[in-house]
């Protein structure tokens, strides 16, 4: 059943004529990844063009976010505890995997959680773990300070880099720097702050919208309903994802953000500053927010010479379109974010895409 | 900075094998260094495969084995998809000062079972002991001789070829992710560390003149060993997702991690590349055997990107599966 149900999707999608060109954006690493991992992507009918986002959470983490965790390393000596993705992103001048291999004590670990349990074995070491990610990775963050806190564990504290996605998508709709006819939205941000937190880019910005989920199915009936509502011209935000995701979104793992951050402004590589998209920790949680632990001035932050991540996370640009893509940007020597993540968009086209 | 060691270099991947091209076998001899699971060499007459590997492991105990199985195997192994009878084995032990005694004779006590089960002989061996710290409670080296029947050869592999695996694929390399990472949804996940030698004698002795080529897709796993094939030739190793054997465990951890089964390590598995016209004779024969019930014809070779191996997924769509640069780390979200 299900099989046939699939291949009648794909028939769809592959035989979709479309009236005009179709421009559409994901925000959503796993979709970035998904659409080719699945296949879905080569399935797509002429005109119709997916371009990515800033959904890549290690992506639109700026150089100076890595830069400083690298100098409290060296200032402070504690254990970093990160996130498998960020070890090989370049920093300014370094990586984490490169301070690994010259005896920097890097752990990966696969949830905040794992670094507070890192740190309650060993009392007399300081734990830091890198917060990155988005309304995904963020109650969870947060659902971690406030153990620390109850279990009294001092020895832990995290590095605030926590990232929004709605203001990233105001930012980009109000650039107005290139043509976005509508959006894939991502399946798990929207279970977690809701259909509602997105309404506004169909109201104010008259654009269609479909949240979606992950599957193959889930992908095609997204780009065939969103294909559509373009075509149609119909400006809906549409949930296709009900399985997962309410309209309210899950009002526990929100609370449990708002007790422990508040929005703050921060930098988006490629975008720049974007009011009220990052997580600040909240003076309650003060003792546990390492920037404030462990004051250090790391090197004034640089960008590699020739990459365009950040043309790339605006969508102006596909991967292939970047000079350094696939000659001197590989993933096993990366210039930048782009190729080194499992979500970021240059390492998918790279891994997925490169007949 | 100068240049260093990356845990990269000793992932099967690219990175290592840039490194085994310019660091290694540069200074070794490129003649004489063979890239092969094993060296075939000929010695006063007698035609042998020699190979030699080196087992660290976290932790050293394990759902479906230990460090001492996987020593045992996976030299057995690596003579065994060369084509060779494996015979001697040796056992190099470097042990961490502290370690259990109950521990090691756990160890040896499975190494002397596995060697039983594929009827090879641990014939020499040596121990070190270093000081507390210096290594990760016990390294296992294993070298091993197999005898190459008069009359093996390779055979060119061409468009049409059928790939077959003999089983479920990534049993290994999830178990372990899992159980290093204390992943609260492992359960059921087993290693499938096992020797190959009788499951593969019992496809050359069937069908001797139609298996083309043989590799136990070990760190990197199907996906690594396929590009192997392809690489540089004018042909494509091309899957069929549906037809992949997966355990129901293995696809929930790598879905959950973002992790690829193709790229997830076996260590009782085998990839063969035969005559189209005796896959299905062949998978019989495999699944007589109990390492092999589980194989199944998993794609063919073409030539529609030349150099490439690629999938097609279940919805039709159809995507590259590149030589990774080193093991693939779970992802943020």
């Amino acid at each position: 059943m299900e099989h046939e149900l699939i291949q009648k999707l794909a028939a769809r999608l592959k035989g979709l004529h479309l009236e005009r060109d179709v421009r559409v954006m994901e925000v959503c690493g796993t979709h970035t990844t998904e659409f080719f991992r699945t296949g879905v992507k080569d399935l797509f009918p002429p005109g119709l063009e997916l371009i990515d986002g800033p959904g890549c959470p290690v992506c639109v983490t700026p150089n100076d976010f890595l830069d400083r965790a690298i100098e409290i390393g060296k200032r402070h000596n504690p254990v970093i505890a990160t996130f498998g993705d960020m070890v090989k992103v370049p920093s300014s001048y370094s990586s984490l995997a490169r301070e690994k291999a010259s005896g920097m004590d890097i752990r990966i670990v696969y949830s905040p959680m794992n670094a507070l349990d890192l740190a309650a074995e060993s009392p007399n070491r300081e734990v830091v773990f890198l917060s990155v990610g988005f309304e995904t990775t963020a109650p969870a963050e947060a659902a971690t300070l406030v153990e620390a806190k109850n279990r009294n564990i001092g020895n832990f504290s995290i590095l605030p880099g926590n990232k929004l996605t709605p203001p990233a998508v105001e930012a980009l709709l109000a650039a107005g720097e290139t043509r976005i006819d509508g959006f894939i939205l991502p399946g798990h941000v929207s279970a977690v702050i809701g259909v509602g937190a997105w309404r506004f880019i169909s109201e104010k910005h008259g654009r269609p919208c479909v949240v979606s989920g992950f599957d193959a199915p889930d992908l095609m009936m997204g780009m065939i309903t969103l294909a559509d509502l373009v075509v149609k011209g119909k400006n809906e935000t549409i949930n296709q994802y009900t399985r997962v995701v309410k309209e309210e979104g899950n009002r526990t793992a929100v609370e449990m953000m708002e007790r422990v951050f508040v929005p703050s402004d921060t930098t988006w590589r490629g975008i720049g500053l974007i009011p009220a998209s990052g997580l600040a920790i909240r003076d309650e949680y003060a003792d546990f927010d390492a920037s404030k632990k462990f004051p250090v001035t790391p090197p004034e932050p640089r960008e590699p010479k020739g990459c365009r991540c950040g043309e790339l996370l605006r969508g102006l640009i596909a991967p292939p379109e970047c000079a350094l893509y696939g000659k001197a940007c590989t993933p096993e020597d990366p210039i930048g974010p782009c190729m080194v993540s499992t979500e970021g968009p240059c390492a998918a086209y790279y891994k997925y895409w490169s007949k | 900075m100068g240049k260093k060691i990356l845990p990269g270099h000793g992932s099967g991947g690219k990175l290592m094998n840039e490194m085994i091209d310019s660091v290694i076998r540069a200074r070794f001899g490129t003649d004489s260094v063979q890239l092969d699971d094993s060296a075939l060499l000929s010695v006063g007459g007698a035609r042998i495969a020699f190979t030699t590997d080196t087992f660290t492991i976290t932790p050293i105990f394990f759902p479906g084995g230990d460090i001492g199985k996987l020593a045992v195997n996976g030299t057995v192994n690596d003579l065994a998809v060369m084509g060779a009878t494996p015979l001697y084995l040796s056992c190099a032990l470097v042990l961490e000062e502290g370690l259990e005694f109950e521990d090691l004779e756990r160890v040896l006590d499975s190494m002397k079972a596995e060697a039983d089960r594929a009827g090879v002989a641990i014939v020499t061996g040596d121990t070190k002991v270093v000081p507390n710290g210096k290594a990760d409670r016990i390294f296992i080296n294993t070298s091993g001789i197999g005898l190459v029947e008069a009359g093996a050869q390779r055979r060119e592999i061409v468009p049409g070829d059928a790939i077959i695996v003999s089983g479920t694929i990534g049993d290994h390399g999830m178990t372990i992710m899992a159980l290093r990472n204390s992943l609260s949804f492992s359960r059921g996940l087993l290693s499938d560390c096992a020797p190959l030698n009788r499951m593969i004698r019992a496809v050359t002795d069937a069908f001797p003149e139609s298996v083309k080529f043989m590799r136990d897709p070990t760190r990197g796993g199907v996906a690594s060993v396929l590009n192997e094939i392809v690489k540089g030739r004018r042909i494509s190793a091309k899957l069929i997702e549906a037809a992949l054997p997966v355990r129901e465990e293995v696809r929930g951890v790598c879905g959950i991690l973002g992790i690829d089964p193709l790229y997830a390590a076996n260590e009782g598995k085998a990839v063969f590349i035969v005559s189209k016209s005796d896959a299905e004779g062949i998978i019989t024969v495999l699944k007589q055997v109990p390492e092999g019930r589980d194989a199944a014809i998993i794609g063919e070779i073409n030539h529609e990107f030349p150099g490439k191996a690629y999938i097609e997924t279940t919805v039709g769509g159809r995507r590259i599966l590149p030589l990774l640069t080193e093991e693939q780390l779970p992802r943020i979200c």
